[in-house]
């Protein structure tokens, strides 16, 4: 285990980027995008320097900086590059001070990136934390909703140059509203929202979450197939089920990518069967019909053969996998949080169990 | 009508003759440097076997690998410029991100940007501006671009921007060859984008490629037309092949899964191609290989453009074996098999020994000698195998897996629980797909559905459209089947609006050739 980050190039992004599919949970979106942008600001000698909360002012201003929308549409349309000096520029004058570090709202994904992106335009340092541990597929699944801190004032550029402010009275309709925009924008937007304070913030971030995905990306490099069970190991989780893959049912719903998995047992789990079941990322497990892990706890599929992570898109009929479970932030196992981002949430009709490590 | 398949692989280059649906004469020779001498070889000693049945060849059909070889080597690659349809968006990841440096200086990449592009519901990004386009066109062409790819985001949604920008360019500058994106990948602009790049670049070689062949052609006194065959299996001709040479790239896995259908008479199944080095396995439906839905990597590049989707795994005819740990693979001795594999008088023990030792076919001079451990090599070998044909799998449904290929002897009776046949001719798999390759038509139309009209009729007009191509293209009228189909309603545009694809295939029209 490495201590943590204090510098991110190109070769450390690589990895976080890798390691942030982990993260993912199956969604989140595919880093790649992000990863070329950063590249292509830093060059090859260029880095950006990474802080842990504590090291900043107790009032220093700190900026999430995601990408909204679907990911289709970044697979085809990019940013213009001017998007986020603008945002930055917005969210200064209506808070009235100037930024002093970006931070990451979600560690899974494409929005690991996203945010050194800024970091590397703007030449501040990015807060080695986010909001989600993970990935979540909707706006206000985020830690600091715990806090009581809002999603507004939040701020939205798009490619063109068009930018807008949000002031809304709770985050559900931050997320209603800012999707509709999006949709408007071409389907993509970079966001800024949940704006905070280091210190009050502090209590709420999951903390060391970029040296996380780090630290996840080297040991796929270094472990490959037997990645699954390092991954295990390492952070307190468990190998729930090694399998082919027999069944992929997919349905598009209200933009979210619904639907189920079947898998067949291979090696120690010859002769069971698993389900699991997922809106972008995987919501919950069933071996032999029996819950074995649900959101918020991490559900991450990797390739048996290669190690690699397998998202809920690319996952396909006859290809074995590892089905890893890893523990949630614990705060995300508190009875608000659970209502936030349980299964019960997502129509499944199930308490909330914390997984059992092995 | 007699047809000549050839397919230029990189270790063997086959060639067979075939009259009609049976099989004449066929013959494997080493794949040579400069590629033509090997085809030669190949297509001498075929014809010479055939005796004197090759009067009257309909069609020569040639499968190759050189576009690929030029641009894994780097090598006589034209100067190339892409100008990318997009501003505002896009400029935050510029083309040519994420290439090895040493082959974007290999090709002398150089890019513009303009404005213009659709979003993904196809209302504009901006409008295309014609001054900055031709502009962009004299810069590069200052900068020394011979040739030119175009790109525009979500031209997959609307190719009208990137067609436009062609039809400006093409008048303005009549000399300029230009590749559109449209006409090679699909949704995922950097993989398009690549793929334009790759395939300017090797247009130059495509008219030399064409212009060799036809020159053997002559020298080997066959009158008769020369087509090349694409990655989707049907036929494409000599003057498009140097248009778009990377439609062929991926030809070989195709011709070899055509081949095994056709050899074997199954037209949906699993096909096992089985090499020196690697097992390469793909689904056939209705006789045409299962398109990969995601990126492929060529030469480290990703692209997208319409590849089967096959799966390379190291098992092959020269894999070695390592008895310590019980694999097989994904080193092999490749084409030195017959130097240094144990049956052949070597001292490397192969997949080829076991599968000799096993009992499971005859080769080479030597005996392989008291394997102890022979039971959980060979077990090894089809647990590999195996895992490759499940990994291809797209249902549960019972098939036949189709084993092709110098190898295909290596293979058990059973896979996965799935029985294996190995046709008659299964080493000339290839070049067999070459010569029954098929003649294809394509057309796209956006279709507004008033005045009575309904969504059948609508399709019915582009499949009529369809065959019409196929039909000039070559194909003969009684032959045609829709390969495929797909309608999308626009949301973007008032009323109710169906744009329509169809894909057409047909026999090569052999009456009067």
């Amino acid at each position: 285990m490495s201590n943590r980050l204090t510098k991110v190039d190109r070769e450390a992004l690589a990895l976080i980027a890798k390691g942030s599919t982990v993260l993912g949970a199956g969604g989140g979106g595919d880093p790649y995008v992000g990863r070329l942008m950063v590249q292509q600001i830093l060059g090859d000698s260029g880095a950006v320097d990474v802080v842990q909360i504590e090291d900043l002012d107790h009032n220093a201003l700190v900026l999430p900086i995601a990408m909204m929308g679907a990911p289709q549409v970044m697979q085809e349309k990019f940013p213009s590059g001017k998007e986020i000096p603008k945002l930055i520029e917005m969210m200064e004058r209506l808070l009235e001070r100037k930024v002093e570090a970006i931070l990451c709202i979600e560690a899974g994904g494409l929005n690991s990136t996203i945010p050194f992106i800024a970091a590397a335009q703007m030449g501040i340092p990015i807060v080695d934390a986010d909001a989600m541990g993970r990935a979540f597929p909707e706006l206000q699944m985020v830690t600091l909703t715990l806090g009581g801190m809002g999603a507004t004032p939040m701020a939205m550029v798009d490619d063109k140059g068009n930018g807008a402010t949000f002031d809304t009275i709770s985050n559900q309709w931050t997320e209603k509203l800012a999707r509709a925009l999006t949709i408007e924008m071409g389907g993509s937007a970079m966001v800024s929202l949940y704006p905070v304070l280091a210190g009050p913030s502090r209590d709420y971030l999951i903390e060391g979450s970029l040296t996380t995905a780090f630290d996840m990306g080297k040991i796929l490099d270094d472990h490959k197939s037997a990645a699954a069970h390092v991954l295990a190991e390492t952070y307190g989780g468990r190998v729930l089920f090694t399998g082919r893959v027999r069944d992929v049912e997919r349905r598009s719903d209200a933009g979210f990518t619904k639907g189920k998995l079947v898998l067949e047992g291979q090696q120690a789990f010859d002769g069971s069967g698993m389900d699991l079941s997922f809106q972008n990322e995987f919501l919950a497990g069933w071996v032999d019909d029996e819950l074995v892990a649900t959101t918020p706890d991490l559900i991450t599929l990797l390739d048996a053969n290669t190690g690699g992570p397998v998202t809920t898109d690319m996952v396909k009929y006859g290809l074995s996998v590892h089905v890893l479970g890893l523990p949630c932030d614990p705060i995300w196992r508190g009875k608000e949080a659970i209502k936030l981002v349980g299964p019960r949430y997502f129509g499944i009709d199930a308490d909330y169990t914390p997984l059992q490590s092995a | 009508m007699i047809r000549i398949g050839v397919d230029v692989g990189g270790t063997n280059t086959d060639a067979v003759i075939m009259d009609g649906n049976d099989f004449v004469a066929g013959s494997k020779r080493l794949t040579t440097p400069d590629i033509i001498s090997g085809v030669r070889n190949a297509l001498a000693a075929t014809m010479e076997e055939a005796g004197g049945k090759v009067a009257d060849v309909g069609a020569l059909m040639v499968g190759t690998t050189h576009f690929v070889n030029a641009l894994v080597r780097r090598r006589d690659l034209a100067a190339t410029g892409i100008i990318r349809i997009c501003l505002p968006s896009g400029a935050s990841i510029p083309p040519f991100s994420d290439w090895p440096d040493d082959l974007v200086a290999g090709l002398q990449g150089r890019y513009r940007l303009i404005h213009g592009g659709y979003e993904m519901d196809g209302r504009e990004i901006s409008a295309l501006n014609e001054d900055e386009l031709l502009q962009a066109v004299k810069e590069l062409q200052a900068e020394g671009v011979q040739e030119i790819a175009l790109s525009s985001v979500f031209s997959t949604v609307r190719s009208d921007m990137e067609q436009q920008a062609f039809d400006l360019i093409t008048k303005a500058f009549p000399d300029q060859s230009v590749t559109k994106s449209t006409d090679i990948g699909r949704l995922g602009l950097l993989e398009r984008e690549n793929a334009a790049i790759i395939n300017g670049a090797l247009r130059p070689l495509a008219g030399d490629v064409v212009e060799s062949f036809l020159a053997l052609a002559k020298e080997l006194d066959l009158k008769c037309p020369l087509y090349f065959t694409k990655n989707d299996g049907t036929l494409i001709s000599a003057e498009q092949v140097s248009r778009l040479p990377v439609l062929t790239f991926a030809c070989g896995p195709t011709n070899s899964m055509r081949g095994a259908a056709f050899l074997s008479g199954i037209k949906d199944g699993l096909v096992a191609d089985v090499g020196g080095t690697t097992l390469d396995v793909g689904e056939v439906q209705n006789g045409f290989p299962r398109p990969a839905g995601t990126a492929v990597t060529v030469a480290d590049v990703q692209t997208n453009f319409s590849m089967p989707d096959v799966i390379s795994i190291g098992l092959g005819g020269g894999s070695i074996i390592d008895r310590d740990a019980v694999t097989v693979g994904p080193d092999s001795v490749g084409h030195r098999l017959l130097e240094e594999a144990i049956v052949f008088g070597g001292s490397v023990l192969t997949a080829s020994d076991i599968a000799v030792a096993a009992g499971r076919t005859q080769m080479g001079t030597s005996a392989v000698g008291d394997l102890p451990d022979l039971e959980s090599l060979v077990a090894a070998m089809d647990r590999k195998a195996a895992d490759a044909i499940a990994r291809s799998r797209t249902s549960s449904k019972s098939m036949t897996v189709i084993a092709v290929g110098g190898g295909a002897v290596l293979l058990p009776e059973k896979l996965d629980g799935l029985p294996v046949v190995r046709p008659p001719h299964y080493d000339l798999a290839n070049a067999i797909g070459a010569a029954i390759a098929q003649v294809s038509g394509e057309d796209s139309k956006v279709i507004a559905l008033a005045e009575g009209m309904t969504r059948e009729e609508a399709i019915q007009s582009v499949v009529d459209g369809a065959k019409a191509a196929a039909i000039s293209n070559g194909a003969d009228p009684e032959t045609l089947l829709v390969l495929s189909q797909s309608d999308v309603p626009l949301a973007y545009l008032p009323g109710s609006n169906l744009a329509i694809s169809v894909t057409v295939v047909g026999e090569l029209n052999m009456k009067g050739a």
